[in-house]
């Protein structure tokens, strides 16, 4: 990985395999806070924006909002608030993704590069890296790099002598998966329970401590420098779809090679399962693939030559989330996993809202009387009459409704294997 | 107005509100847990969706949360939409997934808003197998009962009990479906506050405690509109009565007053009624100071007749009361005559009184009402710690300490009720808040700056800077330090850039130095802020109408002393007072030593073990008459329930039999009538006969009385089988047109509106607990349809201000340690909520909760304590005005230099000495330590 081209592959080029983070000084060898140099001093903050926007760069937390539109929701001008917060969500806990925790701890100065510049594009002064309580490396490495920031003079006042001063902070979280929703985040980040907030108001208008405030995924961050040293159209033409640059990538399950790689938005499903994953290991045949976490639609081999981009995945009726792959193969109880997948989902629910809070575990106890053989038609019947109830919109955050995808597409497409469950009286699996 | 159309039907809607609101207001049944109209909107149970189509061709819809989605003219939805129906019965199904079916052994069985909610979105069979989860229960407290397993999460208690009560002890623990809501321990809630979480919970985690140690079901309650009796803001109450006693008390709604809620002295405090050291029975003195016998309360009466012979005229003196209504006050100086009415309050009351009043009167600021409180936008508290002597006036100003900041949420488009969002865009944003008092107050948190500390006379020349600093015709304080000068300007500039700045002072301090100030800068500030309010706290919940009976004039009770003492008086009769507490206990002893004393109480006193005769009189709970609040707002309350037997009378009948039997007066008149009577005699109360607002006994809806039993009363027929088989008759209410029984006219269709006087319990169809209470506004959280239950007696005049120019000096500092001149400290009262009002501690749970163990004690700080050699724990003698007191030593970090807090609690073990010391402060105390007064 270490010869590989920066152009073609920004955000990891530089990361070695030797579990090392890239360094500051390689860091700028490679261009390092080149981009910051050049959004401060060349650009203003208006121009900082648009390129985003142009670049038609994707939110990479999972729903792929774009990003440069995101940030032009903040008030500016003279009559806006003068506090601003940048807040990079790196809470990575969705089941089965880890690309931000590679990114963090493969280049924690990459991250920072982009948030001096986003916070420059938006106004604010001080930014927060809202980190995964289990990211104890990570905390290390970004700690170090704020540092090294700081020393170099790429954090703090007059910031290459523009006139703009930024501070990062590090906030490692108590842990739960809930604060990994921008404003459940935001709250938490504020010392209280991590409690969904109702939108409107949206956290660009009344965010952080009731301040304008964007939250950014640490993968989104981690592009902008890029995006602004190399221009809009580069960022374009590095993607093989319409949404702009490249995407980290992973693999898990029964496949030759887990792991996770950078390459062009819209690679299709299939090179990356049989190429870069390596395809399915002997004895292993893929039965489902969750696209991008553990709150995501099955996709069947059916739609293996779908690109894997935010408007293309839906199309196949699932998400392009975080991008990693969970693969199931055909020795793997669906139920069995849906049943595991639930489980998470009910525990980290934060019990604000009711058919959360209670539907969730209900199911969970469903699923499990059925996996484990007590189960009876009636409860395919709850399951089923649930997918609607936890939809969007009934539930007062996306956790539920993320957290029956896999169900009501096991529903779905696994239909026999529920059924043989509650007819066989047993987990046919076992 | 906007219209919205509901299932197709078009309807006047305010725009801007939420839709469950707008339905809620509009007489839909629409099921909600966690929106509470003083609480607002955060929806979190999801249980008010209902669909909304974005115009006559969409039929797919879209189900919305009617709690968060503001109303929008030409707005379409729908209720019945069966999506919508479906998914209301869902969400009660989860609810139920883990609530007990113990409704038969649950207290808030009845009147249970989870059981009417269920019930109402159709839920009925269950279907899961799964286990239910449980949880520990904790000991809250005398107050408050928990059982957690009865939760359904609506966040309604941590919502009330922190954001809207400012409570930092009951949280809410854990997450997913094993959120718990209690306390970090064991142990009592802390807020005075605490008792609304009975009403505010959905269901049965939170229930009365004191309820519970004599339950009965919420329908077979008797009730009448009654008045808080524990402090002076009149909170209305609906006092709830079964089989002769006195069951719990629960908030009566009223926009004006008291909102949705009460304090836990006003909610908890009336086991008095119920209590031991009731009179139930006539006595009379044979001997002397003999033990008093019973009597029949004829032969009390002819005792009274015998004694009396011959001193009608001139001879009797009267010693009103100002916690007894206006009508037994009245009838009392009608029987001995106004020039021998005395007010059974100290001379230091009694000039503060006075005081208030002219201020009210013929002062240019109106009095703030709980609502103006709660809706003022900057706060100065001089000198009264309203927390301890008036609670509900210090949850009014906790709302007060958000408005000022809520202006802001318009540039976010966040609706006021979007109450998550509002408390995320303000954070800890506050109101102008300036607190200036002897020590810490609960209200210090909201403080913007530093709360100001100082003895009663700094406080009150605070004041008179600030009034200064508006109006420079205000006399000004010559001797002001360059410290102080600057503190008043911030307050002053902060209270003029306000919209309705509220200052607050009350009779607490006992200094009317104090009072002065507040007026001065009241007034200085309504020249610039038109909407400028003056709120007093005052010690009885009938001060202020003893006051208005002969304001200008009128005498304190040290006058009747001081003409027992000149022979100019052979008789007296005093109505439901402690006289030690006005006159000391010499006084009393005094007083009540003249040759014919008569006491008419309901609780035993010390006076009344004094009097010669003592006569039962009725509790508020099973009497009529009417309460002047501390804004001079009248408010008639109704009996509850009969008195337990013949005897017991209310003072105003015990009066008028003296009468007759005096033969001044044969025919004794119902209670309307001496009301009436008063009404006529005495303009300043020409209100109260206003049919409007106090309904005549004659009043009738379809010929019927209002019946105080709901209609659902079980075994009316079977409550005395125990008796006799025969069912007896209802009693009789000839004084007012409310009916013992579960017969008579009752209708929650909005379409006839019983008058909110006359409002006994709250009920409609699918609607059985306090939530009813939507079904009987214009509006939920509006006025109530039946109109207001209360008229305010005083505006102001509107003439120009005479401003008070008598400023006290700068308090002196006490001297050190030791040295002839030595005088110690500078004492000053101490109140708390749980200990400073009599009849609240005869109530087990609220004397559990008094401070110190019920001991009397002086708090000072730690300084001050040391300077004088004294240690926290130390029992110290303190000399007051010349006597010697006990009391134990607390260390109070928050005291004001220099001065020493005097908390003694009224309970009825307090020396009689120790009663009547709070008529001496403020005061310099000596303090001696027990050796030197050994020596």
């Amino acid at each position: 990985m270490s010869a590989k081209d920066p152009q073609a592959y920004p955000l990891t080029a530089g990361m070695e395999m030797n579990g090392k983070a890239v360094g500051l000084q390689k860091y700028e060898a490679l261009g390092g806070y080149e981009g910051a140099k050049k959004a401060l001093l060349q650009m203003g903050p208006a121009q900082v924006m648009q390129e985003v926007k142009d670049s038609n760069l994707r939110g990479r937390g999972g729903a792929g909002f774009p990003t440069g539109q995101k940030w032009s929701f903040v008030p500016m001008g003279e009559n806006a608030p003068n506090t601003r917060y940048l807040v990079v969500n790196a809470d990575e806990m969705e089941p089965g993704a880890f690309k931000d925790k590679f990114l963090l701890e493969g280049n924690p100065h990459q991250l920072i590069e982009g948030m001096v510049i986003s916070s420059y594009a938006i106004g604010a002064s001080v930014s927060y890296v809202f980190l995964r309580w289990a990211y104890k490396e990570a905390a290390k490495r970004i700690e170090q790099a704020i540092s090294e920031a700081h020393s170099k003079g790429y954090l703090g006042k007059n910031i290459f002598g523009s006139g703009f001063d930024h501070e990062v902070r590090l906030h490692t979280s108590a842990g739960r998966y809930i604060c990994g929703e921008e404003t459940a985040l935001l709250t938490a980040l504020e010392g209280k329970r991590g409690i969904p907030r109702a939108k409107p108001p949206f956290p660009q208008i009344c965010g952080l401590w009731g301040k304008p405030t964007v939250v950014n995924n640490v993968e989104t961050m981690a592009n902008v420098p890029h995006i602004i040293r190399n221009g809009a159209k580069w960022f374009k033409e590095i993607s093989r779809s319409s949404d702009g640059g490249t995407k980290i990538y992973g693999a898990s399950g029964r496949v030759n090679r887990p792991g996770a790689w950078e390459l062009p938005m819209g690679t299709p499903l299939r090179e990356l399962l049989e190429i870069h994953a390596g395809g399915m290991k002997d004895g292993y045949k893929l039965k489902g693939i969750m696209p991008g976490g553990a709150s995501t639609e099955f996709m069947l081999e059916e739609h293996l030559d779908t690109p894997m981009d935010f408007d293309s995945v839906p199309k196949a009726g699932s998400r392009l989330g975080t991008g990693t792959l969970m693969v199931m193969d055909h020795k793997t109880c669906p139920v069995g996993l849906v049943l595991n997948i639930m489980e998470f989902f009910a525990r980290e629910s934060c019990g604000w809202c009711t058919p959360c809070r209670e539907g969730l575990p209900w199911l969970t106890g469903i699923l499990r009387k059925v996996e484990h053989g007590d189960g009876n038609p009636e409860d395919l019947e709850i399951l089923n009459e649930h997918i609607p109830l936890l939809g969007m919109g009934r539930t007062f955050c996306a956790l539920a409704p993320g957290a029956i995808e896999p169900l009501q597409s096991a529903l779905k497409y696994y239909k026999q294997d529920f059924e043989a469950h509650i007819e066989k009286k047993t987990c046919p699996y076992k | 107005m906007a219209i919205i159309f509901i299932d197709g039907k078009p309807y006047q809607a305010k725009d801007g509100v939420s839709l469950l609101d707008a339905c809620l207001s509009l007489g839909f049944d629409v099921p909600y847990f966690c929106w509470h109209p003083a609480l607002h909107s955060v929806g979190a149970c999801r249980q008010c969706a209902v669909k909304v189509f974005k115009d006559e061709k969409d039929a797919k819809g879209k189900i919305v949360m009617s709690c968060m989605t503001p109303v929008a003219d030409g707005m379409r939805l729908s209720i019945d939409d069966p999506e919508a129906i479906k998914f209301r019965a869902s969400v009660i199904e989860w609810l139920m997934l883990n609530h007990p079916h113990d409704c038969p052994v649950c207290d808030e069985g009845g009147e249970c808003h989870l059981q009417d909610m269920t019930l109402l979105a159709g839920h009925v069979y269950r279907r899961t197998t799964l286990k239910k989860r449980t949880h520990t229960n904790q000991d809250l407290g005398p107050f408050v009962n928990h059982e957690m397993n009865r939760c359904i999460q609506c966040y309604r208690c941590v919502r009330f009990y922190k954001d809207y009560a400012g409570g930092k002890d009951l949280d809410v623990f854990g997450c997913h479906d094993h959120v718990y809501f209690g306390r970090s321990r064991d142990g009592a809630l802390e807020s005075e506050f605490s008792g609304n979480l009975v009403e505010v919970c959905p269901t049965g985690v939170f229930t009365d405690k004191t309820f519970k140690k004599h339950y009965t079901r919420k329908w077979d309650l008797q009730a009448a509109p009654s008045v808080c009796v524990h402090c002076s803001l009149g909170c209305n109450t609906l006092p709830g009565e079964r089989y002769g006693t006195l069951r719990r008390i629960r908030n009566r709604y009223n926009q004006s007053v008291n909102g949705y809620f009460l304090c836990d002295r006003g909610r908890y405090g009336y086991e008095f009624v119920n209590s031991k050291i009731r009179i139930r029975t006539a006595s009379v003195k044979t001997n002397g100071a003999a033990p008093a016998d019973e009597a029949a309360p004829e032969l009390a009466i002819s005792e009274i007749r015998k004694k009396l012979n011959g001193t009608h005229e001139g001879g009797i003196i009267g010693i009103g009361s100002p916690r007894a209504s206006l009508e037994s006050n009245y009838a009392l100086r009608e029987l001995v005559g106004a020039e021998n009415f005395y007010h059974g309050v100290s001379d230091t009351v009694f000039n503060m009184m006075g005081e208030i009043v002219r201020i009210i009167k013929d002062g240019p600021v109106a009095a703030a009402s709980l609502e103006d409180a709660r809706e003022a936008d900057a706060v100065l508290v001089l000198g009264e710690d309203v927390s301890n002597t008036a609670p509900m006036l210090a949850l009014a100003l906790r709302q007060a300490s958000r408005n000022a900041p809520m202006v802001n949420l318009a540039k976010f488009k966040i609706p006021h009720w979007d109450d998550a969002a509002a408390r995320n865009a303000i954070q800890n944003e506050k109101s102008p808040f300036f607190v200036a008092s002897f020590t810490g107050t609960r209200l210090d948190g909201l403080s913007s700056e530093k709360p100001y500390r100082a003895a009663p006379d700094d406080v009150a020349r605070l004041g008179f800077l600030i009034a200064h600093e508006l109006a420079p015709e205000s006399p000004g304080v010559p001797d002001a330090s360059a410290e102080e000068k600057s503190l008043a300007r911030r307050i002053a500039v902060a209270l003029r850039n306000s919209k309705k700045p509220l200052i607050v002072c009350g009779t607490g301090p006992q200094s009317i130095h104090i009072l002065r100030a507040a007026a001065n800068a009241a007034w200085a500030l309504k020249r610039a802020v038109p909407d400028a309010r003056i709120a007093f706290s005052l010690p009885g919940c009938n001060s202020m109408g003893l006051a208005l009976m002969d304001f200008p004039s009128g005498r304190p009770v040290s006058e009747a002393l001081k003409r027992v003492q000149a022979g100019g008086a052979k008789a007296v009769i005093v109505i439901e007072n402690e006289l030690d507490e006005s006159i000391g206990k010499e006084g009393a002893e005094e007083i009540m030593s003249l040759p014919c004393s008569v006491a008419i109480d309901f609780i035993a006193t010390r006076t009344s073990q004094l009097a010669g005769v003592a006569l039962p009189a009725a509790s508020f709970a099973e009497s009529q008459g009417t309460f002047v609040n501390n804004e001079a707002r009248a408010q008639r309350f109704y009996m509850v329930m009969q008195p337990q037997n013949k005897n017991i009378h209310g003072v105003w009948r015990w009066i008028m039999e003296i009468k007759a039997a005096l033969g001044t007066e044969k025919q004794c008149p119902e209670i309307d009538a001496l009301t009436a009577e008063l009404a006529k005699r005495m303009p300043q109360f020409a209100p109260i006969a206003d049919r409007a607002y106090f309904p005549p006994p004659g009043f009738r809806i379809a010929g019927m009385k209002i019946p105080r039993q709901p209609h659902r009363y079980s075994g009316r027929t079977a409550m005395h089988t125990n008796i006799g088989m025969v069912e007896p008759k209802p009693p009789a209410d000839t004084g007012s047109a409310l009916s013992f029984s579960m017969e008579g006219f009752y209708d929650a269709s909005k379409k006839q509106k019983i008058p909110s006087a006359l409002l006994t319990h709250y009920w409609a169809p699918f609607w059985n607990s306090v939530q009813a209470l939507n079904k009987f506004q214009s509006g939920t959280g509006g006025p109530l349809l039946g109109g207001e239950s209360g008229k305010r007696l005083m505006e102001p005049s509107g003439s120009a201000p005479a401003y008070f120019t008598d400023i006290p000096e700068k308090q002196k500092k006490a001297p050190g340690p030791s040295g002839a001149n030595n005088k110690g400290f500078f004492a000053v009262p101490l109140y708390h909520v749980f200990g400073s009002e009599r009849l609240s501690m005869e109530s087990q749970a609220v004397a559990g909760l008094c401070p110190e163990e019920g001991q009397p004690f002086i708090a000072a700080s730690p300084r001050t304590l040391s300077a004088l050699g004294l240690n926290k724990s130390d029992t110290m003698e303190l000399e007051i005005g010349g006597a010697v007191f006990d009391f134990k030593t607390v260390a109070d970090e928050e005291m004001a230099e220099g001065l020493a807090g005097v908390f003694v609690p009224k309970n009825a073990n307090i020396a009689a000495d120790l009663a009547g010391l709070y008529s001496k402060l403020p005061a310099w105390a000596r303090f001696l330590v027990k050796t030197e007064r050994k020596q």
